[in-house]
């Protein structure tokens, strides 16, 4: 925040490495990339095979659990500041709330 | 806007809250960005039965092809998170390696869409001929300009570091970039589900 | 400007700051004027962009102003010629357009771009760039909106554009085009803002100013700026999907094509809602500051005032349907929406009762600011009970697009949102401009604008029950009715109410213009003020605040300026506004390095219309602005916010300060 005065001597103290702490290995990322890549295989594979009544079902589980390792790991929400996971946390439940009811409205889920 | 949130050469970070501003901004966009994807993922979801005389979803979709490409797109993830570590580390050649890495597939993802737009094309499927054509190029046509927008910054930034012209912290605008770039990738988990591997 | 100064004493004769760039980025050298019209056009000083966007807000609210008082001539007489009905359609449909998007949201956007940083003891936003791309963004969509009344025709479909009015049978000039785009283009300009404004008042703050101790209007804003973050992407999709029905063929709002025309009105509304409370929230957040000061007592229930801002923005977004009634929704929808809007009453209710609590038992100042905040209690009052009735649906089916909806949205949009803006006006006058509005000609005008309202707005309570359908263009005396329920006589008073609002709107022009020119210069402290935007000169100094201020209590310049005796427990005043003034600038901060001009908002800004033109008329035209975009967002990225202090003259004295004087 270079606009303000009498803050410099703070800047000194901004330390560039220390986001590398709370954040993970290299390794650490391959296998969370592994897992989503596992989770990827298992959702096509429905197209291929017949799960039943437990198509739509986990497809829905595996978009859910897919989108939330990539904002948790990959984007660093997990370790972020909580602030961050409001901001973008309450978009994402506004979003499917208004939009939820708004195909409600359309009789979406029930015709 | 978005370049203008990721580029903008804000350093410095005492704030009340201790936050980056960059960074702070760059989430609030994302939230707002939630809204707009929402939006028109609903009016496809209105939409995606009615097909007037074209083609059906189903008749136009390539299951197989669709995945390679949404694994390619999933993958360039691990690339840009990848580059967010060198740049933390200050290694700059690390950094400019897997955000090139990172821009090439998404450049791959992208040149997939091109090549799937053109195959549903022929197929009968045009952005006028149903309301499901309309609907489902609308919302595939905006991922796919924000994938195009970050290939672009992830290409920028490659040169832009290499010759040393990075406004501000250098780590921060990688993981702004990155930020960017990781939402369009859950976007198109969405997409991909919702639209491709969920049948009408 | 960025330099590294030391300030001058209050008064000093500005003088030009010897600043100039050694070094260039992308093609430009930073601009560096310090007066002239290029520190305007390339400033990035909050301040300066403030008194912008109030300036070009204040030219929409007359061309508004005009639109409407055409309307209420068309309605004066039975089978008038004043308008004809594609001209009158466009007419109503431009006004509500312009007041809501070009007046109300801009004049608010003045008033926190103004006063936010001020509130909360910053220097600046957190991104003056962004800021300015923002008002730059916002002229240039003002522009193409009103462009179309030059191009064959402006928008007639009414604001909020339902199919199949926004389709090319029933709008068949480029009208919607414009509005479509224009809006769009405005839009950027609100998120962009939005952003800004939110990292501004979290992460700017001064020091000891936690979110509690923040000054109302700083909250309410702060509110409206998350509901602009979420609404405008909504209201993006829905103009996108217009832009490419009209100009690209698809079919999305097209009922022959099979398409469902809610799916507008939906996305629309979602937007339409939240945009309600924007429009009225900043002035919720004006008058929570005016009555206090004109009363001497604190807000009564600060942290109920807070509170009830934010679930009337949560609650907001779950009441969208309440405007489709009418539309066929299923008894369940229906029912959802009408109590959901029964509750948004509540938070709404607690803000009433806190500014009557507030005033209760006050020593009372009636200044002409405060004429105004006690008119947007009263007037806003009656707009929210006309507003319940709208919540009961089956009493709503009636009066669905009658003039009911009018005499409702008027009382609380002009009652409420600019009666506020207008106690906003007077009350930080002196603080903008160092000179104080004319008083008597204020209470003139405060008067002449409630009753010129109330007979504007009030009969059309009556005639819209009586069936007077809302956007009716010509009515004839055969078929007025009888007596008291004369539709003619009513709109004849309503066309009279009209033209006495407008004698209101010119006194207070007069009044501005009269200021001006006078040589008074107001006191520093003129209301005996609580906030922080008061603890500096009037106008501030481009820098805010010659030293950053440790805030310990909510109504910080309050406590400063008064304590509580220890033995008698009287309040005392023990230190005056100049005290505390003339105190800041002995112990200045050194170093204060301001954000740096820029040619790029500008010139980023100035691609988006020509991008409109390109969709409307050529779209090789579109790729010249596309690439306009472009080069400004690489210039943009390589320009360092703040310039680095080797880019200009080597400091004067040994350390590091130079003598330079307010810039302004």
């Amino acid at each position: 925040m270079t606009t303000t005065a009498g803050h410099t001597e703070h800047m000194e103290h901004e330390a560039h490495g220390e986001h590398a702490e709370h954040g993970m290995t290299t390794i650490g990322y391959i296998k969370v990339a592994l897992v989503l890549a596992a989770l990827t295989a298992l959702e096509v594979a429905t197209y291929f095979v017949d799960f039943g009544p437990f198509f739509m079902p986990l497809l829905l589980i595996l978009m859910c659990v897919k989108f939330f390792i990539v904002v948790s790991y990959f984007m660093h929400l997990k370790f972020d500041s909580k602030i961050f996971s409001f901001m973008f946390y309450t978009g994402l439940f506004l979003a499917i709330g208004v939009y939820a009811t708004f195909l409600a409205t359309f009789k979406f889920f029930t015709a | 806007m978005v370049d203008t949130a990721v580029h903008h050469a804000e350093y410095g970070h005492h704030t009340s809250t201790g936050l980056s501003n960059n960074k702070l901004g760059m989430w609030l966009f994302l939230g707002s960005e939630c809204l707009l994807f929402g939006g028109l993922i609903s009016t496809y979801m209105i939409y995606r039965g009615r097909v007037g005389e074209g083609p059906r979803p189903g008749n136009v979709f390539d299951i197989p092809f669709t995945s390679v490409s949404s694994f390619v797109l999933l993958m360039s993830s691990l690339t840009m998170v990848l580059a967010v570590a060198a740049a933390q580390k200050r290694d700059d050649r690390g950094t400019t390696l897997w955000l090139t890495v990172t821009g090439l597939l998404g450049a791959t993802f992208v040149g997939g869409q091109v090549y799937e737009f053109t195959a549903m094309y022929n197929e009968g499927l045009g952005f006028t001929t149903s309301l499901f054509g309309s609907a489902f190029y609308t919302l595939t046509g905006f991922h796919g300009v924000h994938v195009t927008v970050g290939v672009i910054m992830l290409l920028s930034l490659v040169g832009i570091i290499k010759r040393s012209r990075v406004p501000g912290d250098k780590a921060e605008v990688v993981e702004l970039v990155g930020l960017y770039w990781h939402f369009v990738d859950i976007v198109w988990i969405i997409i991909f589900t919702l639209v491709y591997l969920i049948p009408t | 400007m960025a330099i590294i100064e030391r300030p001058a004493p209050v008064g000093a004769p500005a003088l030009p700051a010897p600043v100039t760039p050694t070094r260039t980025y992308g093609a430009l050298r930073r601009p560096v004027a310090t007066t002239g019209w290029k520190s305007w056009v390339f400033t990035v000083d909050h301040k300066k962009l403030g008194i912008m966007y109030g300036a070009v807000a204040m030219f929409f609210f007359i061309v508004g102003g005009i639109e409407a008082v055409l309307i209420r001539l068309q309605l004066a007489a039975p089978d008038n010629k004043v308008l004809t009905a594609d001209v009158y359609n466009q007419m109503f449909t431009m006004h509500a357009t312009t007041m809501v998007f070009l007046f109300v949201m801009p004049m608010a956007a003045a008033f926190a771009n103004y006063f936010v940083p001020l509130q909360i003891g910053a220097r600046d936003v957190a991104f003056p760039r962004i800021n300015a791309f923002g008002f730059w963004t916002l002229v240039g969509g003002g522009i193409i909106v009103n462009l179309s009344w030059f191009l064959g025709g402006a928008a007639d479909g009414g604001w909020f554009m339902y199919a199949p009015n926004s389709g090319p049978v029933f709008s068949p000039s480029n009208g919607v085009d414009f509005w479509a785009l224009g809006l769009q283009i405005t839009g950027i300009a609100s998120l962009t803002g939005a952003v800004n404004l939110i990292v501004t008042v979290l992460n700017m703050r001064a020091p000891g100013m936690s979110l509690m101790k923040m000054p109302v209007f700083t909250w309410l804003q702060l509110v409206v700026q998350f509901l602009l973050l979420f609404a405008i992407p909504v209201i993006t999709v829905a103009l996108f999907l217009l832009s490419f029905q009209r100009s690209f063929g698809a079919t999305f709002f097209d009922v022959s094509a099979g398409a469902d025309p809610l799916l507008w009105q939906h996305l629309f509304w979602i937007f339409g809602h939240p945009e309600v409370y924007i429009l009225v929230l900043p002035s919720f957040g004006i008058i929570s500051e005016v009555l206090p000061v004109f009363s001497k007592k604190p807000l009564f229930g600060y942290p109920f005032v807070v509170f009830s801002g934010a679930a009337i923005g949560f609650v907001g977004w779950g009441v969208w349907a309440h405007h489709m009634f009418a539309s066929g929704l299923g008894p369940v929808s229906v029912a959802v929406f009408s109590i959901a809007t029964m509750a948004i009453a509540v938070p709404t209710g607690v803000k009433i009762i806190n500014w009557t609590m507030t005033i209760w038992g006050g020593k009372l100042n009636f200044t002409a600011a405060m004429h105004f905040a006690i008119g947007l209690v009263v007037l806003f009052t009656i707009g929210g009970l006309s507003g319940v009735t709208h919540a009961v649906a089956p009493s709503d089916t009636q009066q669905t697009d009658t003039y009911y909806i009018v005499a409702h949205f008027h009382y609380v949009l002009f009652g409420g949102a600019i009666f506020g803006l207008f106690a906003g006006f007077y009350y930080w006058w002196p603080k903008v401009f160092g000179k104080q509005l004319n008083e008597r000609l204020g209470k003139a005008n405060f008067w002449l604008m409630v009753i010129g309202m109330n007979l504007t707005f009030g009969p059309m309570h009556m005639i819209g029950l009586q069936g007077q359908p809302r956007r009716m263009y010509i009515w004839t005396e055969a078929r007025a009715g009888e007596g008291l329920f004369n539709l003619g006589f009513w709109n004849r008073v309503a066309s009279i109410g009209s033209l006495i609002l407008t004698v209101g709107v010119l006194l207070f022009l007069i009044n501005v213009w009269k200021t001006a020119r006078s040589k008074q210069v107001a006191p520093l402290d003129p209301w005996d003020a609580r906030t922080l935007e008061w603890m500096t000169t009037s106008p501030p100094k481009e820098h805010n605040f010659d030293a950053i201020p440790t805030v310990r209590h909510l109504d910080e310049f309050f406590h400063r300026k008064y304590a509580q005796d220890s033995v008698t427990h009287e309040i005392k005043q023990v230190s005056t506004a100049e005290d505390i003034v003339r105190d800041q600038e002995a112990n200045a901060d050194k170093h204060i390095h301001m954000p740096s001009p820029s040619y790029w908002p500008i010139i980023l800004a100035s691609g988006l219309p020509v991008i409109a033109l390109g969709v409307i008329y050529a779209i090789p035209v579109a790729i010249v602005g596309a690439v306009i975009v472009v080069l400004a967002l690489f210039g943009w990225s390589l320009e360092p916010s703040t310039a680095p202090e080797t880019d200009f003259d080597p400091p004067a004295s040994e350390d590091g300060t130079k003598e330079l004087a307010p810039l302004g």
